[in-house]
């Protein structure tokens, strides 16, 4: 291929031995521009609602609202992941769209990081909820025939939300790529548009189904 | 035929073989969402929800395919 692997990021720059990847930076960024700006908004809050006051109650509220609704339990303990989840993978899957950068959710290693937290949060979630032996117990529920069907989708759950996230942003840009290096210059314009669909869609279901996921082991109904 | 030419051939086979099924599984419930929808307005908002969710979850294997065909063509590990 004339162009490089999609599966693979070069070193930009190294910590001691530590390689630095484009990705890297990137994610570090869109953390610090999404924690400042978090910090920047919230610092005075008042009952004289300003506008970014407003906006920010609309998004918060309605995250709250979407989570209780998944997980009829009350939302506010798995807030702060899933929200900021969505947010992050909101910035990072758009950033792709920004010239001279590429989104860090388009190479392996970030759906990658992503999926593993929301395996540990599923656990601990389910053992908060049920406590050890209770969580251990439902893996063998409805009868003991799943037990090993259990432990199996918990591993291929995880797997799919990582190719997921990273085949849906990854093939975007590769498109986008190729068809500027095939086309012209201004052609890609409605891929673009069509990436940021894509984009936003698989972070709303990334989030989601990290939501099903943690519900469905703190749930105490089965 | 070296291990090489059959990759590629492979990996062609892998995506168009592998997003037919898929592509007529979404059509079918984008229908079903659309009938739904129909019949009942109000409940809008939840059937759009799932219904982006179940499309995400046939979608991804439209994106094995895909994943397995880059991995022969980037990842090659018998070439």
């Amino acid at each position: 291929m004339t162009q490089p692997s999609p599966l693979s990021s070069p070193a930009l720059l190294h910590l001691g031995s530590l390689p630095i990847t484009a990705p890297v930076i990137l994610t570090w960024a869109i953390m610090t521009v999404l924690a400042l700006g978090s910090w920047v908004l919230t610092r005075r809050p008042s009952t004289q609602l300003s506008r970014s006051q407003v906006l920010l109650e609309l998004l918060v509220t309605g995250m709250a609202d979407q989570i209780k609704q998944i997980t009829r339990k009350d939302p506010l303990p798995v807030l702060p992941l899933l929200a900021t989840l969505f947010l992050f993978l909101l910035a990072a899957n758009v950033s792709g769209l920004v010239p001279g950068l590429q989104a860090p959710t388009g190479r392996l290693e970030t759906p990658a990081a992503l999926a593993l937290i929301v395996f540990g949060a599923v656990h601990y979630f389910g053992v908060r909820a049920r406590g050890l032996l209770g969580y251990l117990a439902s893996f063998a529920k409805p009868k003991l025939i799943m037990l090993p069907l259990n432990l199996l989708s918990e591993i291929t759950r995880t797997f799919s939300l990582m190719v997921r996230l990273f085949g849906n942003v990854m093939s975007g840009e590769f498109l986008i790529a190729l068809v500027l290096a095939l086309a012209g210059l201004l052609v890609p314009i409605p891929l673009m548009a069509l990436e940021l669909l894509i984009g936003s869609v698989q972070a709303y279901i990334f989030s989601v189904l990290a939501t099903v996921f943690i519900g469905a082991a703190a749930s105490s109904l089965e | 035929m070296d291990a090489k030419t059959i990759s590629i051939i492979a990996a062609a086979l892998a995506v168009s073989i592998g997003s037919i099924a898929p592509a007529l599984g979404e059509g079918r419930s984008v229908a079903a969402a659309m009938d739904a929808i129909a019949r009942q307005p109000e409940a809008a908002g939840t059937i759009a929800r799932t219904l982006f969710v179940g499309l995400a979850m046939i979608e991804t294997m439209a994106i094995y395919c895909l994943v397995i065909a880059l991995m022969l063509l980037f990842a090659n590990p018998y070439v």
